[in-house]
């Protein structure tokens, strides 16, 4: 019998991520408004008569940090629960900052990496013993980092570990892995317009940072042709020399570890830092973006602006009013849209925040072709309320209560508290951010609220894209009063000679 | 719920057994050891409690499993399971509401006012469509009336302020399953809630919340070719039993559910005898078992509900669905096989595994690493469920240029070296150890935990057996895979379908009339 795959449920948790080209589906999310509660009138309410006792005592454990005196950072968290060794090596550098001619190289790269293995032991031999053992090494790329990871049962550990050190510092990219990636990122590439979540999450965040910045550019036929395996060379010399952050977490001996991680590290040159960016990011213009999609029945509505980064001393005001425009059931925007109009299965949004630049503003709503206009209103209605509807003493109170008392989820394992710790250190923040974070909550107050609407909701910075059934959309759009909308064409790019295996892909999709 | 991408996307390994803990010396992690922090308990109303103590952290995460999902729901009420299990989030009489005497009344009228609206709507001869438009208004009259005394979502308000922590549930076709994770400090709050909601539903905003469920079937299904494509896969594979059918429900049936209809539904599905609830985090069975005996005792004793008679005849004729239009090509197909309880389903999960699992599976190594014709292929089973005989289910993503025939040659080509020749012992091996490591891991998730223990405490009477299947993962071997891969594996037990990419009429991106 296998686990629960699980049919249709009450809220879909599933983010609408960017890429994940070939499956990633629909999206949705959580939204929000405050009908504001009548609860003078309210019966008796005996959840409240029911005692909450002080919560056990609770102190996670955090990670050892050590570090070597080339700059290289180590992480050791022990967690004796279950018989297995895991660990990972993060390095600095991802696809933002990769050749535009050649985007979708760091993606390729993380898959060949592995695939292709090394001078001692190819990436298909490495498959079968790693599988034989049920233990895995693995290496992907990301926006802002690439990164190898390995885990194994307890008595397979320091094997693993061998073949993932050798994997880090000998990979030996081979043309038919790369060859094998190109095919898969291009069958993402032509299906990506088969998805509508999928069109609307990138399409609206392009609205936001442009088409081509280094946040949204897309993998093309043509750019991913383009990438060869001296690239792929290339960009592992360029960023192994960075400052590597590695962790370890499971069934081990801290002692004979840290020795092991040393011999291993140690020896490695001083850690060489990547050229700061100084990306430039501004608002995106109010108006209505359209794209047509023929096979739906359903609207993707995104309202979407420039967002912040966790830099920002507003942070914590500005999740406290994330949460009550749609930070869950009794948000502003789920409480309108869902609840009361019925008009939204999926509907959610807010202000978010990204660790070293700036993130997005992002309200998503899906709804039915005829009532687009209407939930599209009602969401603007609801982001607008912001800045024209007060804060109630209730809002504030429930959102901290939301937040904080859930907060202890975020390190209620070993390890959350060791991501985390990784995490921070990655990005440069202190240690203790989480605290001085969880302090900052507390602290919100409404004043703070209407002052942080007022300095970062501006409707007229906000961008609305609607991709749906054009013919099925009535009212128009033109009904939203932000002039006619503009159609953005998604045809996707084909080369004159396709990308991939020379003669596989030759024949059109 | 949660994620759901297509289950065959999702990796999800319930796993089996334990015996792999002999591996690494055990510890928290054999039958023994869980035979010590685990306590069951059958309420007189027949609910069971299943405890398990985990205080790694003071936190507990809980899973209600209801044996009911839509492969239950009435003919003509395709969806209910799903649409019963968002009511369930909506309150009951003492939360969610400002004055329940005079909301229950307010209530009766709603159903009052839908019946006539229905009744007069649906008739096939002689609708008056004035009247229909006056029964219409007085029905939207009566749930504005009934809205006065609602405190939306109160319910969900109270749990996620008391730090409710993924709370959500999900409808399958077997079953209902409701969940989240909380401070250890709020159970006795949860165990209030939580059997409140199971035993004091009220309709409330039930037409409103039936446009959201709409909205979810438009989300997965209607706007998503894959979503559209197994809907009709299913519904073809399917002649008699109830896994044919939409599970979301089809658009006339779901838009028309009644609330009277739903409550018939917990009536019947939602008694004591159907429900398990798994605990499972920082909870000492001894203290907590009396608080929530208190509590889960309010919900009403009943008769397991009667066993679905019908079962799916063999099939003796291979069928096809083909869609075309202007979406990529996609390949599936599925082969009947036995329900869960067979002898043999370690057999098909070890076929699966080597077929599928990872860059050393066969339909890997062979569609996309060698012949480079697919981005992934595998094989996935049972589907779309587990309780009733479900499918042995094949796909592949074609690459750019390749066709779903390709696809469907490719896979019949690894099916037939199955059916053929033995697997190795290093495939076979590998499948058990990969088993047992996948329950291990699973261990350490409070979540997880959870529903595996519900779920096989709802399956087979005994949460041990999440353990014990190992002890059957074990005994298969090379014939048992060459045996079962020749009884399902033959055309006449075969569907098929496919997306077949129609050229486009013209400019893809012409301009619509939404302007």
């Amino acid at each position: 019998m296998k686990s629960l795959t699980s049919g249709q449920g009450l809220v879909d948790s599933e983010q609408g991520v960017r890429s994940v080209p070939v499956f990633a589906l629909a999206c949705a999310l959580l939204g929000a408004l405050a009908a504001p509660l009548s609860l003078n009138a309210q019966q008796s309410k005996p959840w409240e008569q029911i005692p909450v006792p002080k919560l056990h005592d609770f102190k996670p454990q955090q990670p050892k940090r050590i570090v070597l005196k080339n700059g290289i950072i180590l992480f050791l968290q022990e967690d004796h629960e279950l018989p297995f060794v895991s660990g990972s090596v993060l390095i600095p550098g991802g696809s933002r900052d990769e050749d535009a001619a050649k985007t979708g190289l760091v993606g390729m790269y993380g898959e060949a990496w592995r695939t292709s293995g090394t001078a001692k032991m190819g990436g298909d031999a490495l498959d079968d013993l790693l599988e034989a053992k049920a233990a895995h090494i693995e290496t992907g790329g990301g926006d802002d980092s690439t990164s190898l990871s390995w885990d194994s049962l307890k008595g397979d550990a320091d094997q693993v570990f061998t073949l993932a050190l050798d994997l880090l510092l000998h990979p030996d990219f081979k043309a038919e892995k790369l060859g094998l990636a190109q095919q898969q990122v291009a069958t993402g590439i032509v299906r990506r317009n088969d998805d509508e979540g999928g069109i609307a999450g990138r399409e609206s965040t392009k609205l936001v940072y442009g088409a081509n910045s280094p946040y949204t550019r897309q993998p093309e036929l043509a750019t991913i042709g383009a990438v060869t395996v001296d690239d792929l060379k290339a960009w592992h010399d360029r960023t192994i020399g960075g400052k590597l952050i590695v962790s370890v977490s499971g069934d081990f001996d801290s002692v004979p570890m840290e020795a092991k991680l040393r011999a291993a590290f140690e020896g490695l040159p001083p850690v060489k830092a990547l050229p700061a960016r100084h990306d430039v990011f501004s608002d995106p213009k109010q108006s209505v973006y359209f794209i047509d999609k023929e096979d739906v029945n359903q609207s993707n509505v995104e309202i979407v602006g420039l967002g912040t980064d966790r830099h920002n001393p507003d942070v914590p005001t500005l999740a406290i009013m994330d949460e009550i425009l749609g930070g869950g059931f009794a948000s502003r925007l789920f409480q309108k849209v869902r609840t009361e109009l019925g008009l939204a299965y999926a509907v959610s949004g807010g202000l978010s925040f990204d660790y070293d630049h700036p993130a997005t503003f992002r309200v998503t709503v899906l709804t039915k072709s005829a009532s687009t206009v209407d939930a599209t209103k009602a969401a603007m209605g609801e982001i607008q309320g912001l800045t024209s509807k007060p804060f109630t003493a209730e809002e504030l109170a429930r959102a901290k209560d939301n937040i904080l008392n859930s907060f202890l989820f975020r390190y209620d394992t070993k390890d959350k508290v060791l991501a985390e710790r990784v995490r921070l250190e990655f990005y440069g923040y202190p240690a203790d951010y989480l605290e001085t974070y969880k302090a900052g909550l507390e602290k919100v107050t409404l004043e703070d609220l209407t002052a942080a609407a007022k300095k970062y909701i501006h409707s007229d910075k906000m961008a609305v894209l609607v991709v749906g059934n054009g013919p099925e959309i009535k009212p128009g759009l033109d009904e939203l009063g932000l002039g006619p909308a503009q159609t953005i064409d998604i045809t996707i790019p084909m080369p004159s000679r396709p990308a991939g295996a020379p003669g596989q892909a030759e024949k059109k999709p | 719920m949660r994620s759901r991408t297509f289950p065959w996307f999702s990796r999800g390994l319930l796993g089996l057994t334990l015996a792999a803990l002999a591996i690494a010396g055990a510890r928290a992690q054999d039958l023994k050891s869980f035979e010590q922090r685990i306590t069951t308990k059958v309420l007189p109303n027949g609910l069971t409690i299943v405890i398990c103590e985990r205080p790694e952290a003071p936190v507990f995460s809980y899973s209600t499993f209801i044996d009911a999902g839509d492969v239950n729901d009435p003919s003509g009420q395709s969806g209910l399971a799903h649409m019963f299990e968002h009511l369930a989030f909506k309150g009951t009489s003492e939360i969610g509401t400002t004055d329940y005497a005079a909301e229950k009344v307010a209530l009766a009228k709603v159903e009052a006012a839908n019946d006539a609206y229905e009744a007069e709507y649906l008739k096939a001869v002689g609708r008056d469509d004035k009247k229909v438009a006056e029964l219409k208004q007085a029905f939207l009259d009566a749930q504005k009336d009934a809205h006065k005394y609602v405190v939306p979502n109160q319910f969900t308000d109270v749990a996620e302020r008391n730090g409710a922590e993924g709370l959500n549930a999900f409808t399958a076709l077997d079953e209902t399953v409701y969940f989240w994770s909380m401070p250890e400090n709020r159970l006795e709050l949860w165990a209030w809630l939580e059997s409140g909601r199971l035993s004091d539903t009220v309709p409330r905003e039930f037409y409103k919340e039936r446009d959201v469920v709409v909205e979810e079937r438009r989300m997965r299904t209607d706007s998503n070719p894959i979503g559209r494509l197994v809907e009709q896969f299913l519904a073809t594979a399917y002649v008699a039993h109830n896994y044919g059918r939409s599970g979301v429900g089809w658009p006339s049936e779901v838009s028309q559910i009644s609330a009277t209809e739903a409550l018939a539904f917990h009536k019947k599905y939602y008694a004591g005898s159907n429900i398990v609830v798994a605990v499972v985090g920082d909870v000492k069975a001894a203290e907590a078992m009396p608080m929530l005996e208190k509590y889960f005792s309010k919900i009403p004793a009943g008769p397991k509900p009667e066993e679905m008679t019908t079962i799916e005849p063999k099939q003796f004729a291979e069928k096809t669905v083909v869609i075309r239009e202007q979406t990529q090509p996609f390949f599936l197909e599925g082969y009947h096989r036995p329900d869960y309880r067979d002898p043999d389903d370690a057999v098909y999960d070890a076929i699966g595994d080597i077929m599928s699992n990872g860059r050393v599976s066969r339909l890997y190594r062979s569609l996309v690493e060698q012949q480079q014709i697919a981005a992934v292929a595998q094989g996935f089973s049972p589907f779309p469920g587990d309780k009733y005989p479900g499918l042995f289910a094949f796909y592949a993503v074609p690459l750019p240029g390749h066709t779903p025939a390709e696809m469907r040659d490719a896979i019949h080509k690894e099916i037939d070296r199955i059916k053929t020749a033995d697997v190795t012992d290093d495939e076979l091996q590998m499948y058990k150890t990969r088993t047992r490591a996948d329950l291990l891991r699973g261990l350490a998730d409070n979540q997880g935990l959870a529903n595996n223990l519900a779920q096989y405490q709802t399956r087979y009477g005994d949460w041990r057996e999440l353990f014990k299947q190992l002890d059957k993962v074990d005994k298969v071997s090379k014939a048992d895979i060459r045996r079962v891969a020749n009884k399902v594996f033959v055309a006449s037990n075969r569907t098929t379908a496919e997306i077949d990419t129609d050229a486009p009429a013209g400019n893809s991106t012409k301009s619509g009339g939404a302007q």
